[in-house]
C-alpha cells in the first residue's frame, strides 16, 4: 500500500561539478575491465556489469544495498582515466576561462586589476548570491570575461598573453601550439577562489578543473540494463556499448604510457579516448562523426536520451503512454445517438472496466467469469481482496466462479452498452476534442459516431483514427458524464453558441421538408417519422384529399405538411423568429417580413408557422432554433432535438430524393454567351486602362503609383465580371436545383463555388497581387513582353465545366499552389504558439470563489474573466440575451406579437 | 515639459492605496498571503502617481463593458529588489 505523505514544497535547486573526490566516493566499485559477463553467464565483477552496480535480474540482490529489483535504485561506478580528458559539455565555460586568466603557470589570475574585480564583485552582490540571481548576472560576468580577454599583459606578473583558439569541439590551441587536457586542467587548477565569483562559478559547489575529468561516472546498470533476446543471446544498452570502448582505449592508453611507448602513439590514444568520451556524452557533437553501432546505426548516448520529441522530457514525463485505451478508424452511423460511439466487439473484450462484487451483483459477477475471457462480455482478471490479480482463463474460470468469487472480489470485466468512455481525437485544440460517450457495442472493426459529433472534434471519415479511454472508477464516470458530457459541448465556450448540431443532408433534408408547401402522404409521413417515436403522437392531417383507384373507387388520402412534421421535434411552448439563410430580402435583423423564398421563419407555441428550416435554423455554429432549445430547456432536450431533426432530415432526404451531378450546373446556350459578352467586355475595358497608362493619361488614385492604380482597378472590373458572370449563371439555377438547395440553404458548397463551376473561374491571384512573376517582363512566353491585360495577368476566363486553357491551368495552379503552402504553415505555426500558451495557462484553475489562481496559489484573476461569466452560457459573448427575455416577459401569444417583439428590439 | 497627472486619463482605472486594516480585510477575505496578491512596480506610472512604497497594496477599480464594476488589488513591488 501506498503511504500517505505529507507533500513538500522544493525550496531550491543547486546545481554543481562533480569533483573526481566526490565521484570516486559515491563509487560503488570502481570498473577496470571492459568486459560484461564471463562464458557461464555471470557478470564479471570490477566490470561493467559488477552485481555492485545493482540488480537488473529478478530474484537476484543487490550486493551493495541487499535489495531486490525494484527496491534498489542501482548504483554508480567509476572508471579512472588514465589521462585527463575534457568533458564536451563545457568547452565554452573552459574556453572564457583560459582566455580570461593568465597563462604563466605560476600566476594564473584573473587579467584584471584587484580593485576593478572587486568592483565587478561589488555590482554582482548587490543582486544577492549565485542561487537567488544568477540570471541577474549574467551581463556582469559577461562584461568581466569580455574585459579580461581583450588585456593582452598581466596586471599581475606582466606575462604577455597568447592568442587561444577552440578547434572544436574540444581540443584548444594557443598561437598554433596545441594545449594538452593536462596543461589545460593546470591552468584552471590555478585560478584563485576570489576570482571565481566574477568569472561566475560558485567556488562552494564547483571547481574549473573539474571541468577535466579525471574519473568518470558509470551509470548503475538499472540505466542501461541489458536485454536478453528470444534466442538466448544478450544485447547491451548503447551506454554499454560505449562504456566498453572508453574502457578499452583507457586501458591500452595506460599500457602504451606504463611501457614509454612513443609520445606520438600516446597522444593518438589519448584523442581516441577523448573522442568516446565526448561521444558518450553527446552523439551528435558537431565536428566529429558520431559513434556507431555495428549494424551502422548511431549509437543513442547520454544526451540523445533527454533531447528533442523523442527524448525523456517530452516523451516520458509531458506524456505518457496510458493503459486502457484503444485506437482505431471511425466511420459514421447515423442511427446512434449523439452521445453514444459505436465500439467494435474485438476492443470491448480488450477494454475492461472494475466491478466491486457484492451481495447484489454476486451472481451477475458469477455469470460473467464463467464465460472466460474470450467469450462476450465476460472477464480477463479477477483481483483477490488482499490486491492479487488472477488472470481468468477458459480452464479456470468454473474453479474460479466456484471457490474464489465472493463479497469484496473485484472482476475486470469487459466493456458493455452504456459504459461511460472519453472520446478524442487530435490536436485536441479545444476542450471539445475530448468528450464522454456512452459505449454501443458493435459488429465491424471501427469507431462509429454521429454525424453531428464531427464539428467539435473535426472528424471526417477520409481514414480519421480516434482514441478512446475508459473510465475505471464510480467518480471519473459521474464526472465524467456531468463535466464532459457531449450534450453538456452542444454549447461551445469558443463563440457561446452551437457547435454541435445538423450538418450537410440534415440541412437539405430539413430543406426538403420545410421549404414552402411540401405535403407527405401518410406512408411518406410515417417514413419521415419512423426512426423517431412521434408516428404515435402524429396530430391530424393538415389536408385530406379524395383520390380515386384505377378500379375506381374512392379513397381518403390524408397529407401532412413538412413545416407541422418538423413541429414534432420542438417544445410545446417555443416560440423564435428570425430570418433563415435562404433569405434573400433586404431587411435588418430579425424584422418580420413576407419572404418570397419563404425565408422568414415563425415559430409560435412550438409550430412552424412559416419560414425554412435552414443552416441557421439547426445547423452547427449557426442554428438558433437549435441553440435556444439547448439554453431553454437544457443539454438532454438539445440532443433529443438533434436526434430527431436529424433522423427526420435522413428519412426525408430518402423518401424523396436528393441527387446532385455535373448536371446541375448547366446553364442554357443563352446565358453562356451572355456571360462570354460581359467576360468580353470586361477584358477590353482592362485593356482600355491598360492602353491610358502607356499613354500616361491613366489618373492615379490618391496615395498610390500609376502601376498600383492599374493593378487595383484591373482587380475590380475584373472581380466585378465574375461576380456578374455569376449571377447572370445563378438566373439560371432555380431552387429546384439540387447543388443550388446545398448552397443556399447552408448544407454544403456555396453560391461562387457554383458560378466557378457553370459561370467563370476569375482573376487568380499569388500574393493578394494578380499574377506578375515567372518569366522577364512576362507571366508565360505566350504572351508578349510586358502584355498587363487580363488573360496575361491571371484572369481565368473559362468555367470548371468548360475546362481550362493552357495558360490559365498554369495560373490557377499557382493560385492553388499558393493556398496550400499557406495552411501548412499556418497549422505549424498556429500548433506552436498554442503549445506554448498552453504551457504558461495548465496549471490555473478557477476556484469555488470564483478566483483563478496558479498551484502556487498566487491569484491571476478576482473573478474569472473580470466577470464571472462562463462563456458556454453567455449568448454569443453577451452575458444575457435582453430581446429574448423581453419577448418571453411580455409574450407572442397574440398571432400578431409584433407589438411586443418590437419592444424586445429595442431593449 | 509639464507634467502630466496619468490619473487623470480616461483610460487609467482609478487606483487607490488601502490601509493596513482594508489590506488585512482583503487577505484573510480571499485566504492568502501578500505574496499571492498579483503584483504591481513601484515604478508604474500609476503606482507613482499615488505615492505608492513597496508592500503597500494598490485597489484597483474599472467599468467593464461585461461586468460593470469591478475590482482588482495589486502588491507594489520594486523593480531594482525584483528576482
Amino acid at each position: 500500500m501506498m503511504s500517505t505523505s505529507i507533500p513538500k514544497r522544493i525550496e531550491k535547486i543547486q546545481f554543481a561539478l562533480l569533483s573526481p573526490k566526490e565521484i570516486r566516493a559515491m563509487s560503488a566499485t570502481k570498473i577496470i575491465t571492459a568486459d560484461t559477463y564471463d562464458d557461464d553467464g555471470f557478470p564479471i565483477e570490477m566490470g561493467l556489469m559488477d552485481p555492485k552496480l545493482g540488480v537488473i535480474e529478478p530474484g537476484l540482490r543487490c550486493n551493495t544495498c541487499g535489495y531486490k529489483v525494484d527496491e534498489c535504485p542501482g548504483h554508480f561506478g567509476h572508471i579512472e582515466l588514465a589521462m585527463p580528458v575534457i568533458h564536451v559539455g563545457f568547452v565554452k565555460v573552459i574556453k572564457s576561462m583560459l582566455l580570461s586568466t593568465c597563462r604563466n603557470t605560476t600566476c594564473g589570475r584573473l587579467l584584471m586589476t584587484d580593485a576593478l574585480r572587486d568592483e565587478y564583485q561589488k555590482q554582482m552582490d548587490r543582486f544577492g548570491t549565485f542561487q537567488e540571481a544568477l540570471f541577474n548576472m549574467e551581463p556582469v560576468i559577461d562584461e568581466v570575461v569580455k574585459i579580461a580577454k581583450d588585456t593582452s599583459t598581466c596586471p599581475h606578473c606582466g606575462e604577455e598573453q597568447k592568442k587561444i583558439t577552440l578547434d572544436k569541439p574540444t581540443s584548444f590551441r594557443e598561437d598554433g601550439h596545441k594545449l594538452t587536457p593536462k596543461e589545460v586542467r593546470e591552468r584552471l587548477e590555478k585560478i584563485s577562489d576570489d576570482d571565481l565569483k566574477v568569472l561566475g562559478m560558485n567556488k562552494m559547489v564547483a571547481r574549473p578543473e573539474w571541468m577535466i575529468l579525471k574519473a568518470l561516472p558509470v551509470p548503475p546498470v538499472t540505466v542501461r540494463p541489458s536485454i536478453t533476446l528470444e534466442s538466448g543471446d544478450r544485447s547491451e544498452d548503447d551506454l554499454t556499448h560505449k562504456l566498453v570502448d572508453v574502457l578499452r582505449i583507457n586501458q591500452r592508453l595506460q599500457e602504451n604510457r606504463d611501457a614509454g611507448a612513443p609520445q606520438l602513439i600516446v597522444e593518438d590514444l589519448w584523442e581516441l579516448l577523448q573522442y568516446h568520451i565526448t561521444t558518450y556524452f553527446d552523439n551528435q557533437t558537431s565536428g566529429i562523426p558520431p559513434a556507431r553501432h555495428r549494424s551502422g546505426r548511431p549509437l543513442k548516448t547520454l544526451a540523445q536520451r533527454l533531447k528533442g520529441k523523442e527524448g525523456r522530457f517530452r516523451s516520458n514525463l509531458s506524456g505518457k503512454r496510458v493503459n486502457f485505451s484503444a485506437r482505431t478508424v471511425i466511420s459514421p452511423d447515423p442511427l446512434i445517438s449523439l452521445d453514444e460511439v459505436g465500439v467494435p466487439e474485438a476492443i470491448a473484450k480488450e477494454l475492461t472496466i472494475p466491478m466491486r462484487v457484492h451481495e447484489y451483483n454476486l451472481q451477475q459477477a458469477k455469470d460473467l467469469v464463467l464465460r472466460g475471457p474470450d467469450v462476450y462480455p465476460g472477464v480477463n482478471y479477477v483481483i483477490r481482496p488482499d490486491g492479487h490479480r488472477i488472470k481468468v482463463t477458459d480452464k479456470n474460470a468454473p474453479m474460479l466462479v466456484e471457490e474464489k468469487i465472493e463479497v469484496g472480489y473485484i472482476i475486470e470485466r469487459h466493456l458493455v452498452d452504456g459504459d461511460v468512455v472519453l472520446f478524442n481525437r487530435q490536436p485536441s485544440l479545444h476542450r471539445m476534442s475530448m468528450m464522454a460517450h456512452d459505449v454501443r457495442i458493435m459488429g465491424g472493426k471501427t469507431f462509429r459516431l454521429n454525424l453531428s459529433v464531427c464539428p467539435p472534434y473535426n472528424a471526417d471519415f477520409d481514414g480519421d483514427e480516434m482514441n478512446l479511454h475508459c473510465i475505471q472508477g464510480e467518480e471519473a464516470r459521474a464526472e465524467a458524464k456531468i463535466l464532459m458530457g457531449v450534450p453538456q459541448h452542444i454549447l461551445s465556450p469558443r463563440f457561446g453558441g452551437p457547435i454541435i448540431g445538423g450538418i450537410h443532408d440534415h440541412i437539405s433534408g430539413m430543406f426538403l421538408l420545410t421549404h414552402g408547401e411540401r405535403y407527405l402522404d401518410e406512408m411518406q409521413t410515417l417514413f419521415a417519422v419512423s426512426l423517431t417515436d412521434f408516428a404515435q403522437k402524429l396530430p391530424k392531417p393538415d389536408k385530406v384529399e379524395e383520390a380515386v383507384g384505377p378500379d375506381g373507387s374512392k379513397r381518403q388520402v390524408k397529407y401532412w405538411s413538412g413545416k407541422t412534421i418538423f413541429s414534432l421535434a420542438l417544445p410545446d411552448d417555443f416560440n423564435i423568429t428570425f430570418k433563415s439563410a435562404v433569405c434573400e430580402c433586404d431587411v435588418k435583423g430579425n424584422e418580420p417580413h413576407d419572404c418570397p423564398t419563404d425565408g422568414f421563419v415563425e415559430i409560435i407555441n412550438g409550430k412552424l408557422i412559416r419560414g425554412t428550416i435552414d443552416e441557421k435554423a439547426i445547423g452547427a455554429f449557426k442554428g438558433q432554433i437549435l441553440e435556444k432549445v439547448v439554453r431553454d430547456y437544457g443539454p438532454d432536450a438539445g440532443k433529443a432535438f438533434i436526434n430527431h431533426v436529424n433522423r427526420m432530415a435522413v428519412m426525408t432526404v430518402t423518401i424523396l430524393g436528393f441527387s446532385t451531378g455535373i448536371d446541375d450546373e448547366d446553364i442554357p446556350t443563352d446565358a453562356k454567351r451572355q456571360i462570354n459578352e460581359r467576360l468580353i467586355k470586361a477584358e477590353q475595358r482592362v485593356d482600355r486602362r491598360v492602353e491610358a497608362f502607356q499613354t500616361g493619361m491613366l489618373e492615379s488614385m490618391p496615395g498610390r503609383s500609376l502601376e498600383e492604380t492599374l493593378e487595383v482597378e484591373s482587380m475590380k472590373i475584373l472581380g466585378n465580371a465574375r461576380d456578374e458572370a455569376g449571377k447572370i449563371a445563378g438566373r439560371y439555377l432555380g431552387l429546384k436545383n439540387s447543388a443550388v438547395i446545398m448552397a443556399k440553404s447552408g448544407a454544403r458548397g456555396s453560391m461562387l463555388n457554383l458560378s466557378q463551376m457553370s459561370g467563370s473561374i476569375g482573376q487568380q491571384a499569388v500574393r493578394g497581387e494578380r499574377i506578375n512573376r515567372g518569366y522577364l517582363d512576362r507571366t508565360l512566353p505566350h504572351f508578349k513582353w510586358g502584355d498587363l491585360g487580363a488573360p496575361a495577368k491571371g484572369f481565368v476566363k473559362s468555367c470548371y465545366k468548360e475546362g481550362l486553357k493552357p495558360t490559365e491551368y498554369f495560373f490557377h495552379s499557382m493560385g492553388g499552389r499558393e493556398g496550400l503552402v499557406d495552411t501548412a504553415v499556418r497549422t505549424s505555426r498556429s500548433g506552436y504558439m498554442q503549445r506554448r500558451l498552453i504551457n504558461a495557462l495548465e496549471d490555473l484553475k478557477v476556484l469555488n470563489d470564483g478566483t483563478v489562481r496558479n498551484t502556487a496559489g498566487t491569484i491571476i484573476q478576482f473573478k474569472y474573466g473580470e466577470d464571472g461569466i462562463d462563456p458556454t452560457r453567455s449568448v454569443r459573448g453577451e452575458p444575457v440575451n435582453y430581446a429574448d427575455i423581453m419577448l418571453e416577459v411580455f409574450g407572442a401569444g397574440d398571432e400578431k406579437g409584433s407589438k411586443s417583439k418590437k419592444k424586445g428590439g429595442d431593449a | 515639459m509639464p507634467r502630466i497627472d496619468v490619473l487623470c486619463h480616461y483610460m487609467v482605472p482609478k487606483h487607490t492605496l488601502l490601509t493596513e486594516d482594508e489590506v488585512a480585510e482583503v487577505l484573510e477575505n480571499f485566504k492568502i498571503t501578500k505574496n499571492q496578491l498579483p503584483k504591481i512596480l513601484r515604478q508604474d506610472p500609476a503606482a507613482r502617481a499615488i505615492n505608492a512604497a513597496e508592500g503597500d497594496v494598490v485597489k484597483i477599480e474599472r467599468e467593464s463593458s461585461t461586468a460593470g464594476h469591478c475590482v482588482a488589488y495589486r502588491l507594489v513591488v520594486d523593480k531594482e529588489t525584483l528576482i
